[in-house]
């Protein structure tokens, strides 16, 4: 518990630093501005500009962070995050095919498209959790699902005759909380919602796990509908993210492990922590995106992956020692 | 009085080939049982065939009297305690986090409580806040049975709990078990050391070949023809101070 307010508390700080810092800097007669005056130019850029885009950050960190966790625990593998099963790979290219057919413009259309196409390749995944147990193949199947999904996007790219389109795809391939504004968040938390429940509920079952299938299977728990209520969960929250904010890696794989340690490894203990961290992470990732001063600005999929590569490397370096184990 | 596991005409099959045929075998209140058989000779199958985590191609299997398919999953782990051979965990979490499993229908304090319980029970009670991952494999070992013990199952079944451990261990662990037999548990272990299994188990079922060759007291389902054919071992079981001894050499190859 202290440790989720700690992590709240440096989440509200974040969003903080996220709604003052910005592209464009304020004065301190314009911050003052602001909070006297909502109609104000500077409260619009605080308010209406900065902080949709600052929970939008939050709320797909969040989210990933939550996902990435439930992976991990459900595949009992601490290189797990959302994309692993194929999930986001789908989401991407269900998106990219939206575009592809000239359905960018038509509102909802590509976001409903990334969210289908998520909670498709989640659909797959459970089928084929229900009949296999192992991680190792359900890992293996995931791979290629997600070499599919991966293939779709790239054919588009190789079969488009549009610049235009394949510039649209890319740009929601490397992941943006640009220009979001408050009423973009509202369909993303309708998915998010049960997604992040039906992870809760998954948690007791994903403790369990960590004995090994045989072990949590004579546990008392009924794993079948658990380990579907999380791989369900996950693709919920994936799905989700990608219909806010396009592709972002390694926010899934690394928030996990910031907190796996203070939540005593719990895979039960750690998805709230992971979710709260996952949010941090991502919200500053955005700020920095915004401040580092660059001619176009930085994709947020970019700069969380630049910062994430490095971390993901650390983690396999460290994780070899349980595999020794 | 209703055997805590029965089993009649259990046969499995995978790939075509027969691993069990026709084993039927009964564990009581009170009893440890063990069983005993060369390498590939259906232990672990006849195990998890008796709990419901392989499919049967034949035979049935009653918990308490009653079939295992008409369990829900709760009640089978009321009955039923499993401790698989497999060793390996995936997170670090505490000792006394990892035998707490054992307890999850408990409140979570009630849960603790009988961790920390079972844990000191098998000496590693001031191991209980260190990492499971940071330990010793026999550490390791005990943390797991720990976990089995504080289940407080009817029927504990130990799938090789003394493999790999030094003798201390290994005695520790089979005394630990026969204690909840003695408190009314029926128990199951399976062992590849004879001795072990002799001195610690009331009877011994011997598997081979997926057929259960001899059933009975130690010295009678170990008798020299059964360690023969079975063991490839001429020898037999001896009375020493300590208990029964298996004294046997092996069988040459052409005798």
């Amino acid at each position: 518990m202290r440790l989720i307010l700690a992590l709240s508390l440096a989440l509200a700080v974040a969003l903080g630093l996220s709604i003052v810092f910005g592209e464009t800097a304020l004065t301190a007669t314009q911050y003052a501005d602001a909070f006297a005056r909502p109609a104000s130019p500077a409260a619009e850029i605080l308010f209406g500009i900065r902080a949709p885009r600052a929970f939008a950050a939050a709320l797909v960190g969040g989210a990933l962070g939550l996902a990435g966790a439930v992976m991990q625990g459900l595949l009992r593998n601490p290189l797990a995050e959302p994309g692993v099963l194929g999930v986001s790979a789908w989401s991407g290219a269900a998106a990219a095919l939206a575009i592809a057919f000239g359905l960018g413009a038509t509102p909802g259309i590509v976001e409903g498209a990334a969210l289908a196409g998520a909670l498709g390749a989640g659909g797959v995944v459970a089928l084929l959790a229900a009949r296999f147990r192992e991680p190792e193949t359900l890992i293996l199947f995931g791979v290629a699902l997600a070499a599919l999904g991966g293939a779709v996007t790239t054919l588009i790219f190789n079969l488009s005759p549009s610049p235009i389109t394949l510039a649209e795809v890319l740009a929601w391939l490397q992941g943006s909380v640009a220009n979001r504004d408050w009423s973009d968040l509202a369909p993303a938390l309708v998915p998010m919602i049960p997604g992040a429940a039906l992870c809760a509920y998954a948690a007791a079952g994903l403790r369990m796990l960590t004995l090994g299938e045989e072990a949590a299977a004579l546990s008392g728990l009924p794993m079948a509908r658990l380990r579907v209520a999380a791989i369900a969960g996950a693709a919920l929250l994936t799905g989700a993210s990608v219909e806010v904010a396009g592709v972002i890696g390694f926010v899934g794989l690394a928030a996990p492990h910031l907190v796996r340690g203070a939540a005593s490894d719990d895979p039960a203990r750690v998805l709230a922590p992971s979710a709260i961290a996952g949010a941090i992470l991502l919200t500053l990732a955005d700020l920095l995106a915004r401040v580092i001063p660059t001619e176009v600005e930085l994709r947020l999929g970019v700069v969380t992956a630049l910062f994430g590569a490095p971390l993901f490397a650390l983690v396999a370096w460290r994780a070899a020692r349980s595999w020794r184990a | 009085m209703t055997a805590a596991l029965e089993l009649e005409g259990v046969s499995v099959r995978r790939g075509g080939r027969a691993i069990l045929q026709g084993v039927s075998l009964s564990v009581a209140a009170g009893e440890v049982l063990g069983l005993v058989g060369p390498n590939g000779a259906g232990k672990t199958t006849l195990l998890r065939a008796a709990l419901g985590l392989q499919p049967r191609s034949g035979g049935d299997v009653r918990l308490s009297g009653r079939p295992l398919e008409a369990l829900s999953e709760r009640e089978r782990a009321a009955i039923a305690g499993y401790l698989p051979q497999e060793r390996r965990v995936a997170w670090n979490m505490p000792a006394r986090d990892i035998a707490a499993l054992g307890a999850a229908a408990l409140a979570p304090r009630e849960g603790r409580a009988v961790a920390e319980a079972c844990l000191a029970e098998l000496e590693v009670g001031e191991l209980a806040g260190r990492g499971v991952l940071d330990m010793s494999g026999g550490e390791r070992a005990r943390v797991l049975l720990a976990r089995l013990l504080a289940t407080r199952a009817k029927l504990l079944v130990a799938d090789e709990p003394a493999a790999g451990l030094d003798p201390e261990a290994q005695l520790l662990i089979l005394e630990r078990l026969r204690a909840r037999a003695q408190e009314g548990a029926a128990v199951i272990v399976t062992s590849h050391d004879l001795t072990l299994a002799a001195r610690a188990c009331d009877r011994l079922a011997v598997l081979h070949g997926g057929t259960l060759r001899a059933a009975g007291a130690p010295a009678e389902a170990l008798s020299p023809a059964v360690l023969a054919e079975v063991f490839a071992l001429d020898g037999a079981l001896v009375d020493s101070p300590a208990g029964l001894t298996l004294a046997a050499r092996r069988r040459p190859a052409n005798g």
